[in-house]
């Protein structure tokens, strides 16, 4: 249980510098914007208390939000995301509940299951961000082309991240 | 009254949810206006720090880049100064309205071998041939006088320092204005003697030595050392004077080379005297 803490907590502040010190600088034409620290939200294991998902949604958004001085914006969406989360997850329950000690990964729920997970949350994050961001112009278009092209860039990353969790122990 | 804890804490999920969304968007809002931003940006203490730190390290990984800058922007401000140009007189000045036109041009060089303890010493640069550099061009750095270009391959050179027997640079007291020549013989490797001052010229321990820009070779007033010692000997009209040379020459790092655009025709007018 401690482990699993210090695992999240390391996880928690390594990608906060890591979307703060170099992926805010990655941009491809202002469209491909990636926002890879969602994937916190996403990877919480299944039995995480609802109300320390959503504190841990704003905390992470807010801090995020320090390195860009947007204040609220990111606290925000990462707020929202982790509200939604909830209810994906009902949603998505398998017959008879989670089985214990499963997180949300492929290699405990499968591709198919957790492509659709991931590319829901991150969708819906993305959309809310960048409507919130681009608040009061009238670019509806533009801002949802953005939504979709860094929904897709974030989730490549968020894969990528996937392959850095496998067990090695499944494998043998 | 107990309805309503009953139905606070069956949704405490949601409600903890619009407070949490409430309070980000109050920040959003309040973000706009001046004064919170101020606070709360990125020139936040915390953040502010770890972004400097962050540049001091990238700064590290250009230096080699920027020093290689810095060193051709230079040479090209050397080759600027007033001291490489002659001022043009008469009816020129008038037609063309130019002020200066230029004597020297200077090229920045990077020194990748140098001797100091042979009876003839070679410093060899990274600039050739393909770089227009010829045998002959003087070479100095910030520091002073380094030596003359001897031998030219494609893409170096080497350059015979004044630590070099046969290396004699035409050199004149600052104060006074009198002429010698700067010989080094083996030894110490800071040192250099200063050969033709007549017994009359009142010398001073510190009077600085520069070159005269006679062999066309080096602009003049390039520094080469100072005076440290002199006496004389007996029976004999010059001084011996003990120089410090300006030039480590076992810290070189970047040098200009310096092309004269005039010695060639220097060179020409000046052998006409002699068929003479």
């Amino acid at each position: 249980m401690i482990r699993d803490l210090l695992k999240y907590a390391f996880h928690f502040f390594l990608l906060i510098l890591f979307q703060g010190l170099i992926l805010n600088n990655v941009e491809f034409g202002g469209y491909f914007v990636p926002f890879l620290y969602v994937v916190f939200i996403i990877a919480l294991p299944f039995e995480t208390p609802n109300w320390i998902v959503l504190i841990l949604g704003f905390v992470l958004g807010f801090l995020i939000d320090c390195f860009t001085s947007t204040l609220g914006m990111h606290a925000s969406a990462t707020v929202f995301v982790a509200f939604c989360r909830y209810y994906l997850l009902e949603r998505l329950a398998p017959r008879g509940g989670y089985s214990l000690n499963a997180t949300p990964s492929i290699q405990d729920m499968g591709m198919g299951w957790y492509l659709f997970y991931a590319v829901s949350l991150i969708f819906l994050h993305h959309l809310f961000l960048f409507y919130i961001e681009s608040f009061k112009s009238t670019q509806f278009f533009y801002t949802f082309g953005r939504v979709l092209a860094s929904t897709f860039f974030t989730l490549i990353l968020v894969l990528i991240v996937q392959l850095f969790n496998y067990k090695s122990s499944k494998t043998i | 009254m107990k309805n309503l804890i009953r139905f606070l804490t069956k949704n405490s999920f949601v409600f903890l949810f619009l407070f949490l969304l409430f309070i980000s968007f109050a920040l959003l809002v309040q973000n706009n206006n001046y004064q919170s931003s101020k606070v709360f940006n990125s020139s936040n203490f915390l953040v502010g720090n770890l972004y400097s730190t962050v540049n001091n390290v990238n700064d590290y990984f250009n230096l080699k880049e920027v020093n290689a800058k810095l060193a051709e922007q230079n040479a090209k401000l050397q080759s600027t100064q007033i001291g490489t140009f002659s001022k043009i007189k008469g009816i020129i000045l008038e037609i063309n309205d130019t002020l200066y036109f230029q004597k020297y041009v200077c090229t920045a060089a990077k020194v990748v071998n140098s001797t100091t303890n042979k009876r003839v010493n070679y410093i060899t640069i990274d600039k050739g041939a393909a770089n227009g550099i010829e045998a002959g061009m003087g070479v100095v750095s910030l520091k002073g006088v380094i030596g003359t270009v001897k031998n030219v391959s494609e893409n170096f050179c080497s350059v015979m320092s004044v630590l070099h027997e046969e290396n004699a640079v035409s050199a004149k007291i600052k104060k006074s204005g009198y002429i010698g020549s700067l010989v080094w013989e083996l030894g110490d490797y800071r040192m250099a003697q200063l050969e033709g001052i007549p017994n009359h010229v009142k010398l001073n321990i510190g009077d600085e030595i520069i070159t005269t820009g006679y062999s066309m070779v080096y602009p003049e007033g390039i520094k080469i050392g100072k005076v440290v010692d002199f006496y004389l000997p007996e029976g004999n009209n010059f001084y011996n004077i003990d120089i410090e040379l300006s030039v480590d020459y076992k810290s070189l790092s970047y040098v200009f080379i310096i092309k004269s655009w005039m010695k060639k025709e220097k060179k020409e007018l000046e052998a006409l005297n002699d068929v003479k």
